[in-house]
């Protein structure tokens, strides 16, 4: 019945005021004028002009006039404002509004989430990835959400643009305003962007499954919809939309600085300037954020404190989570100071009535008002192209503002008024009698009584006093309704228990009230009350801000052993020092090395200082910096892309994680390259990033300047998958295994031989671009690889289709085929000692890399694991232990063969003069247990260095206890918490399979934290 | 296919390499006193001698010193002259699943973790496979002793300590049923990633309460089954937990914040069993606690990554010492079964932070038998214990200089084979080269 009313209550609420052209009317029309004058109001025009005791005049949904001594015309209601503020309504550029959640269509969850569906599961002449789907548009699907509408109208938002957050291409949003009445009225504006994001939404396809491969799937997708426009073979309404769309604006949510510059660097390929919905952490890195060149729309979602007040528990909460937690309500004037132009949004907020409070939080924490103004009125509307229709109050402009008791950016500003479209809604009522103050009260048979009425507008609380005899004072129970109030108390005795008075007002001036009244026993009376005073109270000062607490400094990264200042290369001369130059002139006693501008200047005996800082390194040994060959840290999103066999398409270089401890953590120990790979999920994975171990630089910077391209293959267990996945993916055996890189190799060819032919006209496949390029000689390949069969299988595919392998990886029974891989001056990058996690490595020894090596192949040791990394040195000393490979040569099993390998020996690898200063200190031998490293340069610049580590740590100490000390203020102060949960580290190694999507990382069943 | 492939292999190996595998057999007790001269001796108290001797006789050390002031009768006795090299106590490895699991990903190998959430019932001994190729791989880097012990669930089962040279478990075994192993219900620290009911904070602390309640339930259930009269229906179960209560099992309970490493201790406290702690790799925040109650501590895997962003980067590193420095026994373990070859060079990661060489060896041989309750016949070089030792050309901590030459378990000299070196050897050989 209930429900009836409602729906008959809009029917006729729409028929009233907004009847619709085309619609039939059930009964008589009732098109009402709409003609409304608001005077002697505070016009805020725009953020940069106000009217003072102006007058706004509207005809039905539009603005006819804003201006001072208007003069109004017969026939419009006029609404005194008193001084009143009149604001254009708010926009938010970033919601879901109006749009149903669409449900997931895979399972997910706990090591789930691979169904092996390989192409679309949506019926129609859809593109093949149910990721891609710029067909749909919210103008079709958009509908009414009245009470999202209401909270937002509460907020003081007049219009949204409504997003429909799903899949990576997500087709056009739309601009509707907050009202009620129909989707046709609401309709701003039916297209006003195409949307993006990395994350594949409900798609039920496999792929992509990580970060990176969702990058390559819209790259591709910028291709594909390229090709589409000039051929005739097929019909897709997917890329002939995406097409149709590429003039709208473009708006990605990326969430995070990263995420910003990954998508800007894609906009950038594509001649694509997006607008960014981030997540509020640009601050952290403001100077990328802005050479991006996006416009942002931000989040104002400021964390709550965590609860620290158990130590033990507030050892889960890092350091970079809790500054984070101080400087993240500062992002907006940080954006606003490096003059970025971005939006605010009530988005990814716990509740849109936080909006005011945290955006205030964010003022105090240097936002101009003028900017906040801006960004949720002019730079939104600008953003969405509908600043013909709102934004600032003009002639013309849709009639959607707000009356508000003052300044809006006052905590004491009361919101009376949202109007959308002409129409009004009331937030809180505007002119009620102001019933504050005290009264004497008179009820029969119990006497006089004192009233005291408080709170906020026109009252919301009230105490009562009885003085003499049965003193009492006591708090009552408060409610008003219009001009009826109902109060109720409790005098303890005389009469016992509690009184209910109902009466309503009779005089406004003085106020008096008369009524009713029911004791608990039944009996009832009459009741009057007067006005005697007004409250006394302090006369209302401007709150004392509260001093704020200086925050602490940013540090790069941000994280826990980031540096406040970056560090800068030094001229150094490391003296009187067991030097292991890894060149002919073998270990030196007693040598210098001697860095400078980021080189090796020379390397010997008694070199002069010069300008140079002496560091004594007496009984102490040098070497170059240590190489991992094969690393799974510093990325993001997951690092295996293995929904498909190939993966050829994706790159590691796109997903680098230049804030992940492990780079720290590693340089502790000594290295300062590292070949990030992708996974071996399947045969052909994806194209690695080698990086060196610049802690705090940007990703871009941490990438290794000039080096050749690689790309991860892989065999084995892995890629057949025996131990993970339905066994639903080719191939399931080492024989299918083979055919995958003769069919993909085989196509390679053939696109190569078009592409030289037809050009252009061919369509461009990322993942075959890849395997030309190692046709080309121009990408290398490091093969993940196991037993004998399949390794001597690959090296006859590569010889037959005319590619090298560059690397076998892991390589563990490269032993028993090693003079077929010397033959074809393949390398070799190990382990020391690891069998016996899986079946294919039941014959892994480690004389492995002794037997590879002393047959003549380039032998290294990798990691392949972020806690082993850290002492790759240890590993090359087990050389010594199995097999007795010369210590020279075993130190270069981590340094100068993995150089090789990589093409990079020109530059890393030994020291020698000319050679990039990438230098470790160790305080004895290198390849001992007892060797620690003691400074770690990267182009000279000392990145780990344990006497500053040591300090570094007892800083961090003294500003872990400064948060802790302001997260238990804001606590004390009734600030809201959170416990004190720590964020996942996700280490990644090649058995990752991971869905970035569903978050979660599951290990192939049986992996081991090796390979 | 495999019996060909089986057959050429032998073979090929029996042309060329001493011992094959399957070769490799349980050495003869020993007939003859033995008497190494000139070695570094390691004693494994703490205590060097620089040039001494070690004489042992039907299996036990009758006689350890310094060289230079003794003199012998070499009649009727094997005389090794070790001038130079090192002598080691044979080095203990705990809490392993060694013998238990052949190959981590394939199922049938797998003998280590039985269902259900509460096994005391569980022994490890019977499912122990002298046979596996792996314990050769671990006794040439002069590991010689394990403890086999089982995981999973709250309470996994029973372990024992065997000597790895043996024809069977019956053979192996040093003591059987040592220690009951119990998983602390850990609170996880993570979100889990997972933003769903069940999963949150209080969800899980929720479960943790409910996990120890259970704990305490069979604790309480099984103290009493052991003091009343025979029930008319038995409890494998209860009955399998009798020897905690009476002193004769030790109890290894697995915990590691500092947090529960403290509800642990005080959890066994309250049925009179002093625990020792396995993992702990907050310990080192709460040596003091662990002092004043008398709580060893194994470290597990000391080459470990720190388990918070903001912890100290050596800090794994450093556990352990902080702990012995402390006063604290310590012994270190490390994770998994073929990886317990590194164990010696575990016990050299704590000598470099913090707690010097011969300190540190106390982690891998006494202190370690002291805390398995094996340390009268093991676990040092002192005359009366077995004579489980082996000889090192250099320091056996190191992987840079660690070369086990002879070693003895029980006084037998055992082969010091492995299948790696002979597969090193027959490919070294079809390459011609070393």
């Amino acid at each position: 019945m209930k429900k009836i009313l409602l729906t008959l209550a809009l029917v006729f609420s729409a028929t009233i005021l907004f009847a619709q052209q085309t619609y039939p009317v059930n009964g008589s029309f009732d098109v009402r004028p709409g003609l409304y004058a608001f005077t002697n109001a505070n016009i805020v025009v725009n953020a940069n002009q106000t009217i003072s005791n102006g007058v706004l005049l509207i005809k039905d949904k539009t603005i006819q006039s804003v201006g001072t001594g208007t003069s109004i015309p017969k026939g419009y209601v006029v609404i005194d404002l008193k001084g009143k503020y009149i604001y254009p309504s708010l926009i938010d550029a970033f919601t879901s509004y109006g749009i149903a959640e669409s449900q997931r269509a895979t399972a997910g969850g706990f090591g789930g989430g691979r169904q092996s569906i390989f192409t679309s599961t949506k019926k129609g002449a859809y593109n093949w990835n149910e990721a891609i789907r710029p067909e749909t548009e919210v103008k079709n699907i958009f509908a009414i959400d009245a009470k999202k509408a209401d909270d937002l109208r509460k907020v003081g938002f007049g219009s949204v643009n409504a997003i429909n957050r799903d899949g990576i291409a997500r087709g056009t949003s739309a601009a509707v305003s907050l009202t009620d009445v129909s989707e046709n009225l609401a309709m701003i504006k039916d297209q006003t962007a195409a949307n993006y994001s990395f994350n594949k939404g409900t798609s039920a396809n496999d792929y992509p499954s990580s970060l990176m491969g969702s990058i390559a799937l819209l790259r591709q997708t910028y291709l594909d919809a390229s090709w589409y426009k000039g051929q005739k073979e097929e019909y897709n309404i997917s890329l002939d939309e995406f097409n149709k769309q590429q003039n709208l604006p473009q708006l990605f949510e990326a969430d995070g600085w990263q995420n910003i510059l990954r998508a800007a660097k894609i906009g950038k390929e594509f001649g694509k300037q997006y607008i960014i919905k981030s997540n509020g952490d640009e601050y952290q890195r403001i100077d990328a954020v802005k050479a991006s060149g996006a416009s942002l729309i931000i989040p104002i979602n400021f964390a709550k404190a965590f609860d620290v007040e158990d130590p033990a528990e507030a050892r889960n909460v890092s350091l970079g989570q809790m500054k984070a937690w101080e400087l993240a309500p500062t992002n907006p004037a940080v954006l606003e100071k490096a003059g970025v132009n971005f939006a605010l949004t009530t988005f990814s907020l716990d509740n849109p009535r936080d909006f005011w409070a945290n955006l205030r939080t964010a003022i105090e924490n240097g936002l101009t008002e003028k900017q906040a103004l801006l960004s949720v009125t002019e730079v939104p509307a600008k953003m969405l192209g509908i600043s013909d229709k709102v934004g600032s109050l003009e002639k013309g402009k849709l009639a959607n503002f707000l009356i508000t008791s003052e300044n809006i950016f006052k905590s004491s500003n009361i919101i009376y008024e949202n109007w959308v479209q002409g129409k009004r809604f009331i937030v809180s009522k505007m002119d009620v009698t102001d019933l504050r103050g005290v009264y004497n009260l008179n009820a029969d048979g119990i006497g006089a009584l004192t009233l005291k009425i408080t709170g906020t507008g026109g009252g919301t609380a009230a105490a009562i006093e009885r003085t003499g005899a049965d003193s009492v004072k006591t708090t009552a129970t408060f409610v008003r309704s219009g001009d009826w109030v109902s109060i109720n108390f409790n005098l303890k005795k005389n009469p016992k228990g509690d009184i209910r008075l109902s009466g309503y007002l009779t005089n406004v001036s003085p106020i008096a009230f008369k009524g009713e009244f029911a004791l608990s026993e039944g009996t009832t009376g009459n009741w009057t009350a007067t006005f005697k005073e007004a409250n006394k109270e302090a006369p209302k000062r401007e709150e004392p801000k509260p001093a704020l607490a200086a925050n602490g400094p940013l540090i790069y990264p941000m994280v826990a052993f980031g540096n406040t200042v970056q560090p800068v290369a030094e001229s150094v001369l490391l003296k009187n020092a067991t030097v292991w130059t890894n060149e002919k002139e073998g270990i030196l006693q007693n040598a210098d090395v001697l860095l400078e501008g980021g080189k090796i200047k020379a390397v010997g005996k008694n070199l002069a200082a010069g300008a140079a800082k002496v560091v004594d390194a007496t009984g102490k040994h040098i070497t170059a910096g240590l190489i991992d060959e094969h690393s799974h840290i510093a990325g993001t999103g997951g690092i295996n892309e293995g929904a498909q066999s190939s993966s050829s398409e994706v790159r590691i270089a796109d997903i680098i994680n230049s804030e992940d401890v492990n780079i720290y953590r590693q340089l502790a120990g000594g290295v300062t390259t590292s070949q990030i790979l992708h996974g071996s999920a399947n045969p052909i994975g994806g194209q690695s990033q080698l990086i060196k171990l610049r802690w705090g630089k940007l990703p871009e910077e941490l990438k290794f300047e000039g080096a050749d391209g690689f790309i991860k293959f892989a065999l084995g267990e892995n890629v057949k998958q025996s131990n993970f996945g339905t066994g639903a993916r080719f191939p399931v055996t080492r024989m299918g295994v083979e055919q995958t890189f003769v069919d993909h190799f085989t196509r390679a060819q053939e696109y190569k031989k078009a592409l030289a032919i037809k050009g252009n006209n061919v369509r461009r496949d990322l993942e075959l671009d890849a395997l030309v390029e190692i046709l080309d000689n121009k990408r290398f390949i490091t093969c993940h690889s196991y037993v004998q069969s399949e390794i001597n299988m690959l090296m006859h595919v590569a010889d037959s289709l005319g590619f090298k392998i560059n690397t076998f990886t892991h390589i563990l029974e490269g032993y028993k085929v090693a003079d077929k891989m010397k033959a074809r001056g393949i390398n070799a990058s190990t382990f020391s000692d690891w069998w016996a996690y899986k079946m294919e490595v039941q014959e892994a020894i480690p004389y492995n890399g002794k037997i590879m090596h002393n047959v003549g192949i380039t032998t290294a040791f990798n990691s392949d694991d972020a806690e082993m990394a850290r002492r790759l040195n240890q590993e090359a000393g087990k050389s010594v232990l199995y097999g007795g490979v010369s210590e020279e040569d075993a130190l270069k099993f981590v340094t100068l063969n993995p150089a090789k390998m990589l093409h990079i020996d020109n530059k890393v690898g030994s020291l020698k003069a000319g050679k990039d200063a990438d230098v470790v200190v160790w305080s004895a031998n290198p390849l001992s247990i007892y060797a620690k490293a003691e400074k770690t340069f990267v182009d000279g610049i000392a990145y780990w260095d344990l006497e500053k580590d040591a300090q570094l740590q007892k800083t961090q100490q003294t500003e872990r206890a400064r948060l802790i000390q302001k997260m238990l203020d804001s606590k004390n102060k009734g600030g809201r918490t959170q416990r004190p949960v720590a964020v996942p580290q996700t280490l990644y190694h090649c058995e990752s399979v991971s869905d970035y999507l569903h978050e979660y990382t599951t290990e192939m069943e049986g992996a081991h934290s090796h390979e | 296919m495999n019996k060909y492939i089986l057959t050429a292999f032998f073979a090929f190996a029996s042309t060329v390499v001493a011992f094959a595998q399957a070769n490799i057999v349980p050495a003869k007790p020993q007939s003859k006193k033995v008497i190494i001269l000139g070695a570094v001796v390691h004693v494994g108290n703490g205590q060097v001698i620089e040039n001494g001797y070690i004489t042992f006789d039907k299996g036990k050390i009758t006689g350890v010193g310094d060289a230079t002031v003794v003199k012998f009768a070499l009649t009727d006795a094997d005389v090794i002259s070790a001038n130079g090299k090192h002598v080691y106590p044979g080095f203990i490895s705990p809490i392993t699943n060694l013998g238990l699991a052949e190959f981590e990903s394939v199922k049938a190998t797998l003998d280590f973790a039985e269902i259900g959430n509460m096994n005391p019932h569980i022994r490890s001994i019977v499912a122990y496979n002298t046979d596996s190729k792996v314990q050769p791989t671990l006794r040439s880097n002069g590991v010689l002793m394990a403890q086999i012990t089982p995981q999973g669930g709250t309470i996994a089962g029973s372990s024992s300590v065997v000597q790895l040279d043996a024809w069977n478990w019956e053979d192996a075994a040093i003591k059987t049923d040592d220690a009951l192993h119990l998983n602390w219900p850990a609170t996880p620290r993570f979100r889990g990633g997972f933003n769903r009911p069940g999963f949150s904070a209080d969800a899980l602390a929720e479960r943790t309460q409910k996990a120890i309640a259970d704990l305490e339930e069979i604790f309480s259930q099984a103290k009493a089954y052991g003091e009343g009269a025979k029930p008319a229906t038995s409890n494998a179960r209860l009955a399998a937990m009798a020897n905690l209560f009476n002193g004769k099992q030790k109890l290894f309970i697995t915990a590691g914040t500092q947090k529960d490493i403290v509800a642990a201790v005080n959890f066994a406290k309250k049925y009179g069993i002093t625990p020792v702690i396995v993992g702990g790799n907050e310990a080192y925040l709460i040596t003091s606690f662990l002092k004043d109650n008398n709580i060893a501590v194994v470290v597990s895997q000391p080459h470990a990554l720190p388990s918070n962003v903001d912890d100290d980067v050596n800090m794994p590193y450093k556990n352990a010492a902080i702990l012995a420095n402390a006063g604290v026994t310590v012994a270190v373990s490390i994770d998994g079964y073929w990886q317990q070859r590194n164990l010696p060079f575990m016990a050299g990661t704590i000598a470099t932070w913090g707690l010097g060489a011969e300190k540190a060896l106390q982690t891998i041989t006494l202190n370690t038998a002291k805390i398995l309750g094996i340390d009268k016949t093991t676990g040092s070089i002192e005359v009366g214990k077995d004579a489980t030792i082996f000889i090192s050309a250099g320091d056996a901590l190191d992987m840079k200089t660690n070369k086990v030459e002879t070693a003895f378990i029980q006084g037998r000299s055992i082969n010091l084979d492995n299948l790696h070196k002979q597969l090193d050897k027959r490919f070294s050989d079809k390459y011609g080269i070393k």
